[in-house]
């Protein structure tokens, strides 16, 4: 038994995480946050450079044919940057449907370059506004909201709640209704479908594959909101000990520094967590959809935290926009709701345990 | 990540469970507490000789003499768990004390006291915190002074578990008055037979005396009692603090006590619906779930930089704090979910296991400050694990004496 990364799953963490660390530096984040698009494309080269995006390829396709767990540390290292990507939803989530799937045709076109997808799944969690899908015959009509990884898409994968589908962006009978979050480093649309020409994903298992979609993305979203607190957290301890008040560190206080301890205590089994829920969607087939509702919910609620209280610790300047420190805050704010806020999501949790019918 | 066992692994945990197969009619109750007991006492020998406890102390002390490998011990602790069946004897003694005599004790002392607290015969209470001398705990004021061939022994100690029935106290005391500090102390073994030493029950908020006073006066133990030299009683008893850190908040543990406030929550009923019915309370459920599944993770890793000989960092500094925090929080939740029922206790009719999820709501308070507090792991954290600058000290020459 061995808990913890091996050897290649470590150096494919370092690795993204250097290269992350210069490609997606605050300053060029801003960039793109104010328009200049810019960042999106040049990370997503140099991320195939690495040759990540196709974590979750099957090598079949071209791909790297690994698991959850890898992907996961790629997402991390997304969040700790704070980098504009459409990683969750583009590589995580639609290759896992189409994996599952065995669509054998889709994912080579993903793996070709020729098709990025960005992912709808917010109404198979559940609807607001009347929203959802429904498909008549081959063509597709109703509302897709919070449809993530819009930055590159070229198709979406949506879901009428029993059957996946892929529409093409450019297609006929599609209204893209752009959303602005509090989060601008990533980009999330509504879609107006009117009889848009929908190709159905292969198989007869839809509904297994949406299960594992969305546990996927729960897992993904919540490795990146673990990246994002533990960046939170180390840029806490670093401004106290350099910031200095009545002649002292403000770090020598006990009150910040009792900040700074329930931050680390509180987010260091989150790590654990993650891995574990990873690990449990390719590892633990009767753990998959319990640890990704547990981890989903756990580390949004520890990262909310974290999220507050470094921007605390950080003062009046955390609240301005001078430090950034507010792009992380926002990235875990998003994480948070997008699939399933937690007490949605602990609902599920006890559904699945048969807690309440 | 791999969780899988290999087939050593698979070999030795069915090698447990066949053990405790064959054993289980030897096996004192889990939850007979009495020390002394006689089937207890057989069992501690049973398990000595299969390497159940004591596994890694060395054979010539009555160990096993096994190498440490944190994975088996893993395994046997769940294996006795699933089972139902009650471990070795733990305590201050072979947690604490052993593990400082077999690194700082002399041969005499390794001799004398080893074995028979490895057996179960010779019972240890801890004599560390004074009414005076809690998180600060160098600020120790027993006082130890060289008469003739003895030393005596002069003041009071508190928190000290099982002193009613303990044969020896390793005790902290002063003994170089003029010396800083942390300089000034001295660690010394103490016969609790002793003339001069009484023992007073410590009622507690629990109604329960879980703990007592022991009190010395002109209190005289032999000159070669101490482990170390005399001014690095600090050092020495440092060395036991990590165990006893190490000991607390075992994450199993929570998962099942998690699991037993589920079944509570399927039978009590409000109204006619259970419990595990109201969206509040089972939101709370799952809430606490997450929390004891990331700390179950973290105990995993922990295991595993264990077994690699690796430093656990921060996910070994935080077990204390949140492990605690955590068993604290599920027993307010069992209570708040017996609404009135919550507050019965002792005897009360219709109380539930005697209210004993307002004993656990307490003792854990009690758990939560004791063993170095919240507060203390906290500065603990954020001093050692996140490299955060100390308190200054105060300059007055008054305060720096006294640091």
């Amino acid at each position: 038994m061995h808990f913890g990364l091996n050897e290649d799953q470590t150096m494919l963490q370092d690795s993204v995480g250097r290269y992350l660390e210069g490609a997606s530096e605050l300053a060029l984040v801003r960039k793109f946050v104010d328009g200049d698009p810019a960042l999106a494309a040049d990370l997503q080269n140099g991320l195939m450079d690495l040759g990540v995006p196709f974590v979750l390829m099957p090598a079949e396709q071209g791909g790297l044919g690994m698991g959850v767990l890898e992907a996961a540390l790629i997402q991390e290292a997304l969040g700790r940057n704070v980098s504009p990507s459409p990683f969750t939803a583009a590589y995580g989530m639609a290759v896992m449907a189409l994996r599952t799937c065995g669509d054998s045709d889709w994912l080579g076109r993903i793996a070709s370059g020729e098709v990025v997808l960005g992912v709808g799944a917010t109404e198979a969690i559940g609807g607001r506004e009347g929203a959802g899908l429904t498909l008549s015959g081959d063509k597709v009509s109703g509302r897709a909201s919070f449809v993530m990884g819009a930055e590159a898409a070229t198709h979406f994968l949506l879901t009428t709640g029993e059957q996946l589908l892929i529409v093409e962006r450019s297609s006929a009978g599609i209204e893209e209704v752009a959303l602005t979050t509090i989060d601008k480093t990533r980009h999330v649309v509504n879609l107006d479908l009117d009889g848009a020409a929908a190709h159905l994903l292969a198989g007869n298992n839809h509904g297994e594959a949406q299960s594992k979609m969305i546990d996927t993305g729960r897992v993904l979203l919540a490795a990146d909101t673990l990246g994002a607190a533990t960046m939170m957290l180390e840029k806490a301890v670093a401004y106290s000990k350099d910031r200095e008040q009545f002649n002292r560190p403000i770090g020598s206080f006990q009150a910040v520094k009792h900040m700074c301890a329930e931050m680390a205590a509180k987010l260091e089994p989150c790590r654990s967590l993650v891995w574990y829920a990873a690990y449990a969607q390719d590892n633990v087939p009767e753990e998959a959809g319990l640890t990704s509702r547990l981890a989903k919910s756990h580390v949004s609620e520890i990262g909310k935290f974290v999220a507050r209280t470094s921007t605390e610790v950080h003062g009046g300047m955390g609240f301005t926009d001078l430090l950034g420190l507010h792009y992380w805050f926002k990235r875990i704010g998003a994480n948070r709701q997008l699939l399933g806020g937690p007490q949605a999501v602990r609902e599920e949790a006890a559904q699945l345990q048969g807690w309440v019918a | 990540m791999d969780l899988n066992l290999t087939q050593e692994y698979v070999d030795f945990r069915a090698e447990v469970e066949s053990f405790l197969e064959a054993h289980k009619d030897l096996a004192p109750n889990r939850n007979d507490r009495s020390v002394r007991s006689e089937k207890r006492l057989a069992w501690q020998q049973i398990l000595l000789a299969n390497g159940f406890a004591a596994r890694t102390h060395p054979k010539q002390y009555g160990g096993y003499g096994a190498e440490p490998d944190a994975l088996k011990s893993r395994i046997i602790a769940e294996a006795f768990s699933r089972a139902k069946m009650p471990g070795g004897i733990s305590g201050q003694g072979i947690n604490m004390l052993v593990p400082t005599l077999l690194e700082l004790g002399t041969q005499e002392q390794k001799d004398t006291y080893i074995k028979p607290t490895l057996e179960g015969t010779m019972v240890w209470c801890q004599g560390y915190s004074e009414p005076g001398a809690g998180s600060d705990l160098a600020a120790v004021k027993t006082s130890a002074v060289v008469d003739g061939e003895d030393w005596v022994i002069n003041g009071q100690k508190i928190w000290t578990s099982t002193a009613q029935f303990a044969d020896m106290m390793f005790c902290l005391v002063r003994t170089e008055p003029d010396a800083k500090k942390h300089q000034g102390i001295s660690y010394i073994l103490i016969d609790m037979k002793t003339p001069g030493i009484e023992v007073r029950p410590l009622m507690t908020m629990t109604g329960y005396a879980e703990f007592n006073e022991v009190f010395f006066t002109d209190v005289r133990v032999p000159l070669h009692s101490m482990v170390g030299k005399r001014g690095e009683g600090w050092m020495v008893a440092n060395a036991t603090l990590t165990h006893e850190r190490g000991m607390l908040g075992d994450p199993d543990a929570a998962l099942s006590r998690l699991n037993s406030i589920a079944d509570i929550m399927k039978q009590e009923q409000l109204n006619g619906r259970s419990l595990m019915e109201n969206d509040i309370y089972r939101d709370r459920l799952v809430q606490l779930q997450g929390e004891a599944y990331a700390m179950k993770m973290n105990g995993m890793r922990l295991t595993t930089l264990a077994s690699q000989k690796k430093s656990s960092g921060m996910a070994g500094l935080l077990v204390k704090l949140q492990g605690c925090e955590l068993n604290h929080q599920m027993a307010e939740l069992a209570i708040d979910v017996m609404g009135e029922y919550g507050i019965l206790y002792e005897d009360s009719p219709f109380a539930r296991d005697r209210g004993m999820w307002q004993t656990h709501y307490m003792f854990d308070l009690g758990l939560i400050i004791g063993g170095g507090s919240a507060q203390i792991q906290k500065n603990i954290i954020s001093e050692r694990g996140l490299g955060m600058p100390r308190e200054p000290k105060p300059t007055t020459p008054a305060a720096q004496k006294a640091n």
